[in-house]
């Protein structure tokens, strides 16, 4: 757990060497409480606009006779293969004058809404249905059923979903710097990389931080007891589905415009520049040594945090107390630190204290653990749960040691959800960019960073090839969480 | 085969187990029967290794498998659990879950179609759990446990979840299977029917505590306190003064089992030892309630001086009906208890 809190311990020290007088000074400025107030805006947008477009999308897919629904499933879950900051080239090459607040708000709804429709869709379509029929018994109505009793069996999904959208678009730095709209992750790049003002920077992550522990405090007040391990026993029954009748085609409809929106506007303008970029003399090469750095870093990042997440995500599922849910949020927290932050928390920790890691691929690793170890403690939670202490027990009475009941029980139940988990750590690590770019081992360039030097000297043409092929890759692993949702 | 003597086990302030004793010989299927929250079930996940004991001992052939001290892991105590809701692994196959707790050699020795076919599941072995209806998964839930051939089984309420004339066969196959396999076995319900149909001895658990512990025969005829009367079946208790052999109640006087100090005492009839008829001998009352049942009937009746009694009647012919004014007469004998 050191590996979270590396961070805010770096965060906490410098902070304090700043002064009591001079943090004063630098926090209650008109800035802050403009930065303040649009951060916390477009969460409150992104969030609002995510959930509505998830669940909506979620329950189409699972509950309704949608035509294509399989279909639609894929392209829902798709745009998590599209990094912001490439959606963010994708428009503002072609769009002109494409910027701002609500071009922001747009482009981080669009690619962060997969992270309600997954979970959502997963658990629409395993939710007891025998709960709907009894509230359709009493008399209440399709849409109050909806409303009063999947909604309540969703809604842990829910809220997990929007947890990780509100932390993402807090943390968010590539599209909100390409977009030009000023957050608080914009204004500590800025003044770290351009003004080299360390102390207003780690004032700034330091409200970030704040503004974080109040969204999961938020969460966790919400959150609902109970229901923590999977249903075993009795005839699991698909749910019924809807039928839509007239309304079946504006709702294919719908969700054909956002998938337009989504992932028709940055593959058009990709395609649009991949004519012009391969055809430049050697970029093969490069294309090619960029992607095996990216596909070596993110791997160990990868297998870096799942090795964290598995203890901290069983004890979570499995002894829940006021320890675990401590070390769960403390993952939370230090997944919404920009990357700006835990990289450079990571340079000075790599300097200072663990040389020799300094400037290779582990102390990326690090960061990468620090910042995805969240979603990977969620999946190994919700791998956990389906794997109930009844079976661990009844496997433990046949004779089988702790050891042994872990490997043929507990491990054949749980390894697709981890899977599945590390496949996401994989995909995010792949797409992260800041802490990428500072802790990179000098002259080894990864897609994600030739893509962002390319894009900052506005040669799109060269930087097209390196989106797409992220694009590209990325999309194997969502393809795979698809896939094994069974949308 | 399991012996439990003296077992205590608390949840912070919430006593389960308070000084728990019980005695099971080998072969027999005893039942553990309670109300819901009498400790029953920690008992059970205490003999199991899942849970420590206080304090107590218990012992399985001979082998004490925890004291105050010691705790040998579940693993280790060859002691088969049937869960309430089955509990297979879901990711394995009807073959494979039976197979769970054999070794190599003995999965290849016929074991696993041996049980299979004691639970009346012959050839179902390449399905999978979520193929099979609820009383299949509870057969595929015994024959797991039975096919180690552990010297003890636990069963915790594994019939609970299901329909009613499932279960009266489902209870029967098991207690064949056990008997068939030799299987010593401990089945926990709250089910008085259950447990005296099925058990070839009765512990009746009462408040963290084992209150009686004999053949079903004898806790339903003899038992140790109006609580246990009560809860084995359907009780009359009537007060009563002690006289010489006998007692006299608002019943009449009656002979009564064994001796009673004089005085007052609280006397325990069962309604089938009501003889109800329309003007033969005994006390008049009058009929307050009728519950037909198909096979019997359970009569509720007024004493002329207000006492109400039940009686149990095969054969109601003339048919009685709510305000008939009938005869009531006691066979057999009555057992008495210190007043209430």
């Amino acid at each position: 757990m050191a590996v979270a809190l590396i961070p805010l311990i770096y965060l906490g020290v410098r902070t304090g060497e700043a002064g009591w007088s001079r943090i004063v000074g630098e926090l209650f400025t008109e800035r802050v409480a403009v930065l303040a107030a649009r951060s916390l805006a477009l969460v409150g947008v992104v969030t609002t606009a995510c959930t509505a477009l998830g669940v909506a999308g979620a329950f189409l897919v699972t509950r309704t006779d949608l035509p294509g629904r399989r279909f639609f499933g894929v392209l829902a879950a798709l745009p998590l293969a599209v990094p912001t900051y490439v959606a963010g080239f994708a428009w503002i090459s072609t769009v002109d004058s494409f910027a701002g607040f609500w071009a922001g708000a747009l482009v981080l709804t669009l690619c962060s809404s997969p992270y309600v429709f997954l979970p959502v869709a997963a658990a629409l379509a395993g939710a007891d249905p025998a709960q709907e029929e009894v509230s359709r018994s009493l008399g209440r109505g399709a849409w109050r059923t909806f409303t009063d009793v999947t909604l309540r069996q969703v809604r842990p999904s829910i809220a997990a979903g929007a947890l990780l959208v509100a932390l993402y678009v807090l943390s968010d730095f590539g599209a909100v710097s390409i977009l030009r709209v000023d957050t608080f992750t914009r204004a500590i790049f800025t003044a770290f990389n351009v003004g080299f003002d360390r102390t207003g920077a780690l004032v700034l992550s330091t409200v970030l931080v704040v503004l974080t522990v109040l969204l999961i405090g938020g969460e966790l007040l919400t959150r609902a007891r109970g229901a923590r391990y999977a249903r075993v026993g009795g005839a699991g029954r698909p749910p019924t589905r809807l039928h839509l009748r007239a309304a079946r085609w504006p709702a294919a409809a719908a969700l054909t415009a956002v998938a337009v929106l989504a992932l028709g506007v940055p593959a058009a303008s990709l395609a649009r520049w991949l004519v012009e970029g391969v055809s430049r003399p050697g970029s093969l090469g490069e294309v090619a040594t960029a992607a095996g750095n990216s596909l070596a870093v993110s791997l160990s990042g990868a297998a870096f945090t799942m090795l964290l997440a598995l203890p901290v995500g069983l004890l979570t599922a499995r002894a829940p107390g006021a320890l675990a849910t401590l070390l769960d949020r403390l993952t939370y927290v230090a997944h919404a630190l920009p990357g700006v932050v835990i990289g450079l928390s990571l340079v000075f920790f790599g300097i200072n204290v663990v040389y020799p890691l300094y400037q290779s691929v582990w102390l990326l690793a690090l960061a990468y653990a620090t910042l995805f170890l969240p979603l990977a403690v969620g999946a190994v939670a919700g791998a956990a749960a389906q794997s109930p202490p009844s079976l661990e027990e009844a496997g433990r009475s046949l004779g089988r040691g702790p050891f042994q009941v872990f490997r043929t029980v507990t491990l054949p139940l749980t390894l697709p959800g981890i899977g599945a988990g590390a496949a996401l750590v994989f995909l995010t690590c792949m797409k992260e960019l800041p802490a990428t770019l500072l802790l990179r081992p000098t002259g080894m360039d990864t897609l994600a960073t030739e893509l962002w030097t390319h894009t900052n000297t506005a040669s799109y043409a060269a930087a097209a090839p390196y989106a797409a092929l992220l694009v590209v890759l990325a999309a194997v692993p969502t393809w795979f969480l698809t896939v094994r949702g069974g949308l | 085969m399991l012996s439990v003597a003296g077992l205590r086990k608390a949840y912070g302030s919430v006593v389960a187990l308070d000084g728990a004793d019980l005695e099971v010989a080998t072969g027999t299927l005893a039942a553990v029967l309670g109300p819901s929250g009498c400790g029953k079930t920690t008992l059970l996940r205490c003999v199991a290794g899942f849970e420590r004991v206080h304090s107590g001992t218990i012992a399985v052939g001979g082998r004490t498998v925890a004291n105050t001290g010691t705790h040998m892991p579940p693993h280790r105590r060859r002691v088969a659990v049937v869960p309430q809701e089955g509990a297979l692994f879901p990711h394995l196959s009807v073959a494979g879950n039976v197979g769970y707790g054999l070794d190599r050699a003995a999965r290849r020795s016929g074991r696993v179609e041996e049980v299979l076919a004691l639970v009346g599941l012959p050839g179902y072995g390449e399905r999978m759990p979520h193929q099979l209806s609820g009383g299949q998964q509870q057969r595929v839930a015994v024959a797991r446990a039975l096919a180690p051939r552990p010297p003890l089984v636990l069963l915790d309420e594994p019939f609970s979840a299901l329909d009613a004339g499932l279960r009266g066969d489902l209870r029967r196959d098991v207690r064949e299977a056990l008997r068939a396999d030799g299987a010593t076995a401990v089945l926990v319900t709250h089910d008085q029917g259950e447990a005296l149909s099925m058990a070839d001895q009765v512990a009746v658990m009462h408040d963290g505590q084992i209150v009686q512990s004999g053949p079903p025969s004898t806790v339903y005829r003899e038992p140790a306190s109006p609580w246990v009367a009560r809860f084995v079946g359907e009780a009359v208790l009537l007060p009563a003064t002690v006289d010489g052999p006998d007692a006299v109640t608002p019943l009449g006087r009656l002979p009564l089992h064994g001796t009673a100090g004089d005085g007052a005492v609280t006397v325990l009839l069962r309604p089938e030892q009501m003889r109800v008829s329309a003007n033969g001998g005994g006390t008049a009352a009058t009929v307050v309630r009728h519950d037909f049942h198909g096979h019997d009937a359970l009569v509720q009746l007024r004493l002329t001086d207000g006492t109400e009694v039940t009686a149990r009647i095969l054969d109601s012919t003339p048919p009685l009906a709510v305000g008939d004014t009938v005869t009531v007469a006691v066979r057999g004998a009555a057992r008495a208890f210190p007043m209430l």
